[in-house]
């Protein structure tokens, strides 16, 4: 499955399902991670409910430092 | 004790969390400022080294309030997505509006600031702008709503300490919602200046993150905004031009 994540494009396995699937995949778990789902921000509590599809757009944010 | 929108606070400083020399010195300047809001930017995740060592992962962040930024957004449309990535994280309902105007001076852009305040607080955000020292523009920011108005000392991290004391008292003494002095300080001094001018707190990072020892700095500014503020609370007393004996001229045994 391709998937363009915070802008680039990656192939990833089919077992990846669920927005939840892409978080673990991508990090251990951060205190803060949000994720937009082609374009639509979503709440922590959806993250295991949302599907991702080939071709899904993913950002993927965090808090850090700043002033 | 500070209040913004629903909160209560102690401390009337306000610790930005970028560019620290290492995490381990900023949980200690983080401590010993007594803090009680921590400054955030919202930024894509590394995604080929999520393992960066980040300060939230390090303290509590149920013993702070966290306040994050809207830095790197030049329209209101993007600040305004910023705050919501922000909110979606679960850990805050502040933030802090800060829309540039100006690569170069990172001033604020006013018309864009008004807007995304506007949408912020229809969305029921508390919501903090960062603005210029403009008056008329903070009375603006106030009559919108904004829980806390936060105009520059001077540009950010440029040092500049407190440029226009004049604009600062003049929103300082109009505005009925806390006025934090945000961006530009350096010294203690200038924390000391800004609160004595009658400012509800100070925000600042590169004074602090900055410092050769940002842990005595830390301490320091801590100080320094305490100071002012007693100094404030107190009352100065006036000036005069010649010189007034504080010890009693009677009983003089000479």
């Amino acid at each position: 499955m391709e998937l363009l994540v915070n802008g680039t494009m990656m192939h990833l396995s089919d077992n990846i399902k669920t927005v939840s699937d892409v978080i673990d995949y991508f990090t251990a778990d951060r205190p803060a991670v949000v994720v937009e789902h082609n374009g639509n921000i979503l709440t922590k509590e959806s993250h295991s409910t949302v599907n991702i599809k080939d071709g899904d757009k993913i950002e993927l944010v965090n808090f850090v430092g700043g002033g | 004790m500070l209040t913004i929108g629903n909160k209560s606070f102690h401390s009337r400083l306000l610790l930005g969390t970028g560019k620290y020399p290492d995490v381990n010195v900023q949980k200690q300047a983080v401590d010993i400022s007594e803090t009680e809001i921590l400054t955030f930017s919202v930024r894509r995740m590394d995604i080929f080294e999520s393992s960066q060592p980040n300060l939230l992962e390090k303290i509590s962040t149920s013993n702070y309030d966290l306040l994050p930024n809207t830095a790197g957004a030049y329209t209101a449309e993007e600040a305004v997505r910023t705050a919501k990535l922000a909110y979606a994280s679960g850990l805050c309902d502040m933030i802090k509006v800060e829309v540039i105007g100006d690569k170069k001076t990172l001033l604020p852009d006013p018309v864009e600031t008004l807007k995304a305040t506007e949408e912020l607080l229809k969305e029921g955000f508390i919501v903090l702008p960062y603005t210029s020292d403009d008056v008329v523009l903070a009375r603006k920011l106030e009559e919108l709503g904004a829980h806390a108005i936060m105009p520059g000392a001077s540009p950010i991290g440029s040092g500049q300490g407190i440029i226009n004391p004049l604009n600062l008292s003049l929103i300082i003494e109009q505005s009925r919602v806390p006025v934090i002095v945000d961006a530009g300080i350096r010294s203690p001094q200038d924390a000391v200046t800004a609160m004595e001018l009658g400012a509800d707190g100070i925000l600042l990072n590169t004074a602090v993150s900055g410092s050769p020892n940002p842990v005595k700095m830390a301490e320091a500014m801590k100080l320094a905004v305490q100071s002012g503020r007693l100094g404030f609370e107190a009352g100065k007393i006036p000036k005069k031009r010649y010189a007034t004996a504080s010890s009693p001229d009677e009983g003089i045994s000479l």
